[in-house]
């Protein structure tokens, strides 16, 4: 097998967008389920091709795709072309995997809309596009396919237009990762300009080699680093994401928990020797680690299902770049690959409840586990993996970064806590949800079709599983890491660390279990009893107030965009309009001038005046007589240039 | 035989004006020859781009004395800096006729003056001899008076005269400026000119006198803060057709005058200048975007959204880089490209909706989703989003700026595609997305027709997005003579 196949893994995705787009939306109107099976059929070969490369690279063989030459400027150009190694081949099966699931998941959740096609058609360029994203070889392409995850994720959000909240929140999506793309973008030009290469296997060598180095790099790991922090909704760019969750869950489950979220931990870990380098490791560390706290703390709160999932991620997110920070690539990156499947699974088993019973709110919920014995098996699997209970996959990965922050004490303890949060507000989900007895109001619950039950089954499986890929270091190795420390599956259990998060994780969801469960403590109680923290959580810390409302309309828009606005407008305008009418002043004084003085002197020209008077009445009225009024005009003053010309010279 | 071709590209649509202004027909035959003419032009057009050897200098040149006695000369000719404007405005002028046909009010007036503005649009980006550049410069602004202040809307006439009145005031000056070149040196011919040594230009006015004149006429057209506010009265009251001109062609006279005659010819004082002129890009970039997204009717909005985008066209000019400059030609093409695509959508919607006012509308995308679908494809190429024309010739311009060593001007105008984003989306948002307003739900959505000519403003787009080198490699070699 050639490394070109990577193309292909790249090009079916997109080759299913725009058949789609082009040929079935027109023509198979009344069977939309040929969109959603081409869009399978196409994204399940990429992902066997996927799975392939990651063999290849896993057994060693050098795998290369030549690059096409997309741009020359001269001394510059910009090559099209494709990485292949251990990080990229993870991601592409991450990738084509959970979007085909998600797919499959789609044909039952999707059943029905009358967008269809075009539900499929935007998934299948959006898995096109992060595919590209993980591949790219360039900078540039890595950044052209970073803008395009985030206009198919603009584009699913706000899927539902129809939907005040879901345009906004489309927008808003767009918008504040923007910020972050800010930096990128200038990131890119930084080292486009400085290095004259955008090659990322270039960029590699110069950095560790010395050649760029000081504020240039130092510069340049900021700005991608504030891109990333958009992307991957780390404070304070975060405020997204929750938001985003107004799209459809299938949506949810692959753009903005498995895949595109995760981009800047991968941005971060593709661009690692820059960092490793510059003095901003720590600063991805620090990003991290706040986020990962501080974003489970809203979560501890939120009544809405896919909110609590969105501040998880969030919060997981945070503990990735929190692992690149501090322990290297592949401890970010085994989170992320564990992370995919699990959370992946929470928002398709939060899909399918809400599919049942018509709504997010876990308060109209309650005693769904009989109704929904699958969804229910499937969606405790994942919260035991996420919260971090062996042997299950977040486990492992967890484990790593809390060991790997062990180094700073504060980060350490941040990490801790969040643990105990992430096992708490899990839990409070799984009670409130499917224990207890059912609080909404629709009748006849039942378990979701199979196509929506069987991706959350292999996402289960997976959730348990995953994590032992790195026991004998297999994971870390293929990142290209050489001395790797390996775990035996029993051994784990003698370090101290792991102890102490699983224990942490255990009493969260045994505090979970007391209060939304048994009731020993009521939960009522407890918001009396932490009422200003409540608030502060519930309330998003007001960080999205101050940014809707205080930044953007009243700074920005009524303030700063309006007085410019006024001052265009009387400002500019005024003085233009004003010295229009001086001059209009000046030409009826020259009118009278001319009509008591001179017209008293020579008639003829007087009556020349008159003319020209009311040809220009004319102009407000568009008469035909003007139209020889300006052809004349433009002859003089062709003439009259000639003559000026002719007597200078 | 192919160089005479280009002046028949040129005159062509003036003979077709001619013609249809002479004959007696029905406005359905009027309509088809205009198109028919148009056509021909484009095809002229197009046969010239393809047989253009991308570095070899100035092709298709026509040189004979017009007025020995001054040294002006009937001089043409095409080369990577404006053989792209020259297709761009050919393209724009064949569509706006196609745009025009639901004109029903003095119909054979209305064409005749769409394809003398494409003449003289053609003859300003193909002149090689200053007199001449200056007169086709001049008759533009006839055809563009009647085309708004007869068929505009709102302070049609207003907006007509402010247009005239500005464009003149920038003229005068601009005539100043060619005067003195050229009394200088003897000559109008731009070729002769810049092979001069510049000490010998200044012997009517100081060169810098000179060049400042030179560019307030350019300034105006482009336009440039603070001689802008002619623009969105002009482009918001005009109909359809003459919007698009404007925003699709016209205004780029001014950038590449600007290239051709301030950099070409006076270099060294581009070079004085160029701190001050790239301070007024950033202001263009990012008050334009700031007073666009205050905007309360949907084509002043697109009209404001330009000043913001040729701002990013004046920032790759006067950072005097190669790769700036190649950015801000293709920004000029792609621009033309968007906008024109904007214009031509936004008149559809409003004529379809008899609605102009934002806060009126509101889920479009419902009762008229082809509409919506390609008014969403135009923004997200004014949004610079990767695969469109926006996204390459901005990274283009950003980084020719930034490597050209204009980096604080660069940063700042990066915050101009953040802007963007906010103005589009916003719009977007509000016109499209939402519940839909019963007012709109009898507007029909758009015909065939329309859909045709809106796929030519897309095909370019993405054909620009996806393969920049198919311009790229015709600007770049002239860029380096011009600069090098």
């Amino acid at each position: 097998m050639s490394g070109e196949v990577v193309y292909l893994v790249f090009a079916l995705p997109i080759l299913s967008f725009i058949i789609i787009l082009a040929f079935l939306r027109p023509l198979f109107k009344g069977r939309p389920k040929v969109s959603s099976y081409l869009g399978i059929a196409l994204t399940g070969i990429s992902f066997v091709l996927s799975l392939l490369l990651l063999l290849g690279v896993y057994s060693g063989k050098d795998l290369a795709a030549s690059p096409l030459l997309w741009l020359n400027l001269g001394n510059v150009d910009i090559k099209f072309g494709a990485i292949i190694d251990g990080l990229v081949a993870i991601m592409l099966v991450v990738v084509t995997f959970i979007s085909l699931l998600v797919q499959i998941y789609s044909v039952g959740y999707m059943r029905g809309d009358p967008a269809y096609h075009r539900y499929f058609a935007l998934v299948s360029l959006f898995t096109g596009s992060m595919v590209g994203l993980v591949m790219a070889s360039n900078l540039f392409w890595l950044f052209a396919f970073w803008e395009l995850v985030g206009l198919c994720s603009y584009l699913l959000i706000g899927f539902w237009f129809d939907r005040p909240a879901a345009a906004n929140a489309a927008k808003k999506a767009f918008i504040v990762t923007r910020v972050g793309d800010f930096g990128l973008l200038g990131a890119v030009i930084l080292l486009f300009t400085q290095t004259g290469t955008l090659d990322i296997g270039s960029l590699h060598i110069l950095a560790t080699s010395g050649a760029l180095a000081g504020s240039v790099l130092s510069w340049a790991t900021i700005g991608i680093l504030m891109g990333a922090m958009g992307k991957s909704a780390q404070f304070p760019l975060h405020v997204w994401l929750p938001d985003a969750m107004e799209g459809p869950t299938p949506v949810s489950a692959l753009i903005h928990a498995a895949t595109m979220v995760a981009a800047g931990v991968f941005l971060i870990a593709r661009m690692y020797p820059l960092f490793e380098y510059s003095p901003n490791l720590k600063i991805v560390a620090i990003v991290g680690g706040f986020t990962a706290i501080f974003a489970a703390t809203m979560a501890l709160v939120m009544n809405d299902i896919k909110k609590v999932l969105a501040y998880s991620t969030i919060s997981q997110l945070g503990y990735m770049f929190l692992g690149l920070g501090m322990g290297g690539v592949s401890v970010g990156i085994f989170h992320l690959f564990n992370h995919a499947f699990f959370k992946a699974l929470l928002f398709l088993g939060a899909g399918s409840v809400g599919h049942a019973t018509n709504t997010f709110d876990m308060r109209q919920m309650g005693g769904l586990g009989k109704k929904m014995p699958w969804t229910f098996a499937c969606f405790v699997i994942a919260s035991l993996s996420l919260a971090g209970i062996y042997p299950l996959s977040g486990f492992w990965s967890k484990d790593e970064i809390i060991s790997s922050a062990s180094e700073e004490p504060v980060l350490f303890y941040m990490a801790l806590v969040t643990v105990f949060f992430t096992a708490f507000y899990m839990f409070r989900v799984v009670f409130m949800t499917f224990s207890g007895s059912y609080r909404g109001e629709k009748e006849h619950l039942h378990e979701s079709h199979k196509e929506m039950v069987i991706p959350m089954v292999i996402l289960a499986v997976l959730s348990v599983f995953s994590g032992f890929f790195n026991l004998n270091g297999g994971f870390a190795h293929l990142l290209g890491e050489t001395d790797v420390e390996t775990m035996g599956i029993f051994e784990v259990l003698s370090h101290p660390a792991a102890i102490i998060s699983l224990l942490v994780a255990l009493l969260g969801i045994f505090l979970a279990y007391a209060v939304y469960k048994k009731q020993w403590l009521s939960a009522a109680g407890l918001t009396r009893v932490f009422y200003p923290f409540y608030t502060l959580f519930s309330k998003k810390y007001w960080i999205d107030t101050f940014y809707e409302d205080i930044l953007v309309r009243r700074f920005l828009v009524n303030g700063v965009f309006e007085f410019f606005s006024l001052f265009d407008r009387y400002v500019i305008d005024g003085l233009v309009n004003g010295a229009a009418k001086a001059a209009t002043g000046v030409f009826v004084f020259f009118n009278y001038f001319d009509h008591y003085v001179v017209d008293g002197l020579v008639n003829g020209i007087g009556g020349a005046a008159k003319s020209v008077g009311k040809s220009l009445r004319h102009l407000e009225t568009g008469q035909l007589q003007l139209y020889g009024a300006f052809i004349v005009l433009g002859i003089v003053v062709i003439v009259m240039t000639i003559f000026i010309v002719e007597v200078l010279v | 035989m192919t160089n005479g071709l280009l002046s028949v590209a040129i005159f062509l649509p003036l003979v077709g004006a001619i013609i249809i202004a002479l004959l007696p027909a029905s406005p359905k035959l009027i309509k088809n020859l205009a198109s028919f003419f148009a056509l021909v032009a484009l095809g002229i057009g197009l046969f010239l781009f393809f047989n253009f050897e991308s570095a070899g200098g100035l092709q298709f040149e026509t040189r004979v004395p017009w007025i020995p006695q001054i040294g002006a000369y009937y001089h043409i000719g095409l080369d990577g800096l404006n053989l792209h404007l020259f297709l761009l405005t050919l393209i724009l002028g064949f569509l706006v006729t196609l745009i025009s046909r639901d004109i029903n009010e003095r119909v054979k007036e209305h064409f005749v003056w769409l394809l003398v503005l494409e003449t003289s649009i053609l003859g300003v980006f193909s002149s090689l001899d200053l007199l001449l550049f200056y007169v086709f410069w001049e008759i533009e602004v006839i055809p563009m008076y009647f085309l708004i202040s007869i068929w505009g809307s709102g302070r049609k006439h207003y907006s007509a005269i402010k247009y005239v009145i500005y464009t003149l005031f920038g003229s005068v000056f601009m005539l100043v400026g060619i005067l003195s070149l050229s009394i200088s040196s003897g000559t109008f011919d731009v070729t002769e000119i810049a092979a001069m040594d510049s000490s010998l230009l200044s012997q009517v006015l100081p060169l810098s006198t000179t060049f400042l004149c030179l560019l307030i006429g350019f300034a105006v057209k482009l336009p440039v803060f603070p001689l802008h506010t002619w623009l969105p009265d002009a482009h918001t009251d005009a109909p359809t057709s003459a919007s698009v001109m404007l925003a699709g062609a016209l205004i780029k006279m001014g950038g590449y005058g600007m290239i051709r005659v301030c950099l070409g010819l006076l270099p060294e004082m581009a070079e004085k200048y160029a701190p001050i002129l790239l301070s007024l890009a950033v202001v263009n970039v990012v008050y334009g975007a700031a007073v666009t997204l205050r905007q309360t009717d949907i084509k002043r909005l697109i009209a404001y959204s330009s000043i913001s985008h040729m701002g990013f066209v004046l920032l790759g000019i006067f950072a005097l880089g190669e790769v700036s400059l190649v950015g801000a030609e293709l920004q000029m093409f792609s621009h033309g490209m968007i906008t024109g695509l904007l214009f031509a959508i936004t008149g559809i919607i409003i004529h379809n909706t008899h609605e102009r006012e934002i806060s009126k509308f509101g889920g479009l995308a419902h009762q008229m989703p082809l509409a919506s679908t390609i008014f969403i494809i135009g923004g997200i190429g004014a949004m610079g989003v990767p695969t469109t024309s926006g996204f390459i010739s901005e990274f283009l311009t950003f980084f020719g700026a930034f490597s050209a060593g204009a980096r604080i001007y660069t940063i700042i105008s990066l915050l101009g595609i953040l802007l963007a984003a906010g103005y589009i989306l916003w719009l977007i948002q509000r016109v499209f997305f939402g519940p839909l307003r019963p007012e709109l739900a009898s507007s029909p959505d758009i015909k065939p027709l329309e859909v045709f000519y809106c796929a030519v403003f897309i095909f370019f787009i993405f054909l620009i997005g996806l393969y920049p080198t198919f311009l790229v490699d015709i600007i770049r070699p002239a860029v380096g003579l011009l600069i090098g």
